[in-house]
């Protein structure tokens, strides 16, 4: 007869264990691992060519780079994992930008309704265009598409005849230009690494319980000590320069947010499924529409949240804002990290990672004072490799997927 | 009858797709700790039988009794808040799902205490219930953390299988389980299905394999052309009997049987 799962020897189960860490490296459930070695490549051969890039101011200046861009992949990965693709983010980020700005400026409301109402626009956008996407089942690459140019369209005519309009507003302003003391910074880490001990042991405690044999303490001490060390040295960077970043806090707030709502809650358990197997998730009782119109409203959330934050990066909003390469670049960030454009494999943490990449090399390429034609090949070239990386994972998980 | 109580009874079911009559006046039974073997020709009306009991298809004419009491089934939830569940040929499972998510899909455990408000998941529990499950059915999966798009033919016949028993649902009806798989796979569903029979369920198998059937049927009821065209007790009748039955070759068991 059959042995069972439970029947089976210890010596067996680790095996098991680690033969399928070396599976999940091979197949691309890792990707992450090997960003992360690629931006450590990336930094040394930056470093080797301009001693500038790894002071502490532009690293700094690295994070609030990133900022609008990440937030806007966070919305992004949520697409991708549906299997679907938002090409309207960047039109909506500067719509989003544009209302807050004429709202606050022209018509004088309080800088907190203005954000609010900004980002609103936002969410009924996305909204719609995923209502659009499931009721006439139209490709969601058409909606969003159409979407573009529409809101290019409307951002054109909410800012008016003059193009452009300077923020002044402290509380706007203050989202992307405040920095914290370094007495504020270190109690900040404190809490980042007891918030992150504090759930990784409850959920060892959760295991335990239920009488599940858990990983054991030892790896979940390293990935406590880990994150400690990471959020010390960032900490100890950003305090040597003007201190830590507000702007980064909220992106940080956000990545952990929807990384949080996509790994462990039921909604972010049934984007994965649709995006797994849409049919079979319908069949399970998923109101997979409902998610659908959910996940492109939080894309239109997130691109206005991101819009906005660059928005008071710039102090202004003009015609451009949400324009050129935004958009790709936002898309190109997780694809890089390594969430799959074929849906259902990826992380909201990617948006943050794929960010730091690509604004590494943007940023590693201005000090070089290289021209724009060569970053945009480059990113191109970067793109293009993990996407090919990403389908040659897919090729072999298929391939060694029915035994 | 091979087994206990009638569980599910059809009479006189009919349905119809324009032209075509798909069903013409089946009865059909299956009782507690009863394996009933469906099979037939090509178009001969299994899949519509087993989606008009599923609640895919409401029928045209005829009457469905589950335990005793006259029901109607005319969706999918009334089938299973019945206790009838499907396992379809081809699987319904998130390649990109572990052994558990797949299991709980649609039927999530949410965590009690402040996570409830998020909807948190509580994956503990989960897995222990999971774990609970598949060792009850002797199941082989080397990780109930493995992916299931990693896992073998016949594993992801198993997880299916327990998924469907999520519910504790007192009716089991397999489309094709052993469809695509290998020897040794195919000997696992056959002995999974003996042991959803050993539980007192009642359990519809649909097949093209009569030896299969055999292996595992107590009573083998043969559709033609939409008709009832036999009603076998598995050990009382021959491969040649049921082939007849299905072909129309003369010769068949049942009421119903084409004259």
């Amino acid at each position: 007869m059959n042995t069972t799962a439970t029947a089976e020897p210890v010596s067996e189960k680790v095996r098991v264990a680690r033969s399928e860490t070396v599976r999940r490296f091979v197949q691309g459930d890792l990707a992450s691992l090997r960003v992360v070695l690629g931006l450590a490549v990336i930094w040394i051969i930056f470093q080797s060519q301009n001693d500038r890039f790894l002071t502490a101011e532009n690293l700094t200046n690295l994070m609030l780079q990133i900022t609008a861009v990440g937030l806007i992949s966070i919305g992004i990965v949520y697409v991708l994992l549906l299997g679907e693709i938002d090409l309207s983010v960047g039109a909506v980020s500067g719509l989003a930008a544009a209302v807050m700005t004429v709202l606050n400026v022209n018509h004088g409301w309080s800088p907190y309704l203005a954000i609010v109402a900004g980002i609103l626009v936002g969410t009924a956008i996305g909204l719609l265009q995923g209502s659009l996407f499931s009721r006439f089942a139209v490709p969601s690459f058409v909606v969003t598409l159409a979407g573009l140019l529409a809101w290019q369209g409307a951002l054109l005519q909410v800012l008016g005849s003059t193009g452009s309009i300077n923020i002044n507003d402290p509380k706007i302003t203050g989202l992307a230009n405040t920095f914290y003391s370094d007495a504020v910074g270190w109690v900040i880490a404190v809490v980042i690494v007891a918030a992150y001990a504090g759930v990784v042991l409850a959920g060892h405690r959760s295991r335990v319980a239920h009488g599940l044999t858990g990983e054991g303490l030892a790896p979940l001490a390293v990935r406590i000590v880990l994150v400690a060390l990471v959020t010390i040295v960032a900490v100890a960077i950003l305090n040597s320069d003007r201190g830590v970043p507000l702007a980064l806090l909220i992106l940080l707030a956000f990545v952990v947010g929807f990384e949080y709502v996509a790994k462990r809650t039921r909604f972010g358990r049934h984007v994965y499924a649709v995006g797994g197997n849409a049919e079979a998730a319908r069949r399970a009782g998923i109101g997979v529409n409902k998610i659908r119109i959910v996940v492109f409203g939080i894309a239109g959330t997130m691109a206005a949240i991101g819009g906005i934050m660059a928005a008071s990066r710039l102090l202004a909003v003009n015609q451009s804002s949400g324009g050129s390469e935004l958009l790709l670049l936002a898309i190109a960030g997780p694809v890089i990290a390594g969430t799959s454009l074929f849906g259902g494999r990826g992380a909201v943490w990617t948006a943050l990672l794929g960010a730091l990449v690509i604004g590494s090399i943007s940023n590693g390429m201005d000090l070089l004072a290289l021209s724009s034609a060569v970053k945009f090949m480059v990113t191109g070239g970067v793109l293009l490799l993990a996407a090919i990386v990403d389908a040659i994972a897919r090729q072999q998980r298929q391939a060694a997927g029915r035994v | 009858m091979a087994s206990g109580n009638a569980l599910l009874e059809l009479e006189g079911v009919s349905k119809r797709f324009g032209p075509v009559q798909a069903l013409d006046r089946v009865d059909f039974t299956v009782g507690e700790g009863e394996v009933v073997g469906l099979v037939g020709d090509n178009g001969a009306g299994k899949s519509t039988l087993v989606k008009t009991i599923a609640g895919i298809h409401s029928p045209d004419a005829g009457s469905i009794r589950f335990g005793g009491e006259t029901v109607a089934i005319s969706r999918p939830q009334d089938a299973t808040s019945l206790g009838i569940a499907t396992v379809y040929q081809d699987l319904a499972l998130c390649d990109n799902l572990d052994v558990v998510a797949n299991v709980f899909l649609g039927q999530e455990r949410i965590s009690d205490g402040p996570a409830r408000v998020s909807r948190q998941l509580d994956e503990a529990q989960m897995e222990h219930r999971a774990s609970e499950l598949l060792s009850g059915l002797a199941v082989t999966i080397p990780s109930l953390r493995s992916e299931v798009g990693t896992l073998s033919g016949g594993q992801r016949q198993q997880v299916a299988v327990a998924r469907s028993l999520l519910g504790e649902p007192k009716v089991v009806l397999l489309d094709e389980p052993t469809a695509a798989l290998g020897v040794p796979q195919t000997k696992q569903v056959l002995e999974l299905i003996g042991r959803l029979r050993e539980r007192g369920l009642g359990v519809v198998v649909i097949s093209h394999n009569l030896a299969n059937v055999f292996e595992v049927a107590d009573r083998i009821v043969v559709l033609r052309l939409g008709r009832a065209a036999g009603d076998f007790e598995a050990e009382k009748t021959t491969e040649e009997h049921v082939v007849a039955a299905i072909t129309g070759a003369g010769g068949g068991g049942g009421e119903g049987a084409e004259g």
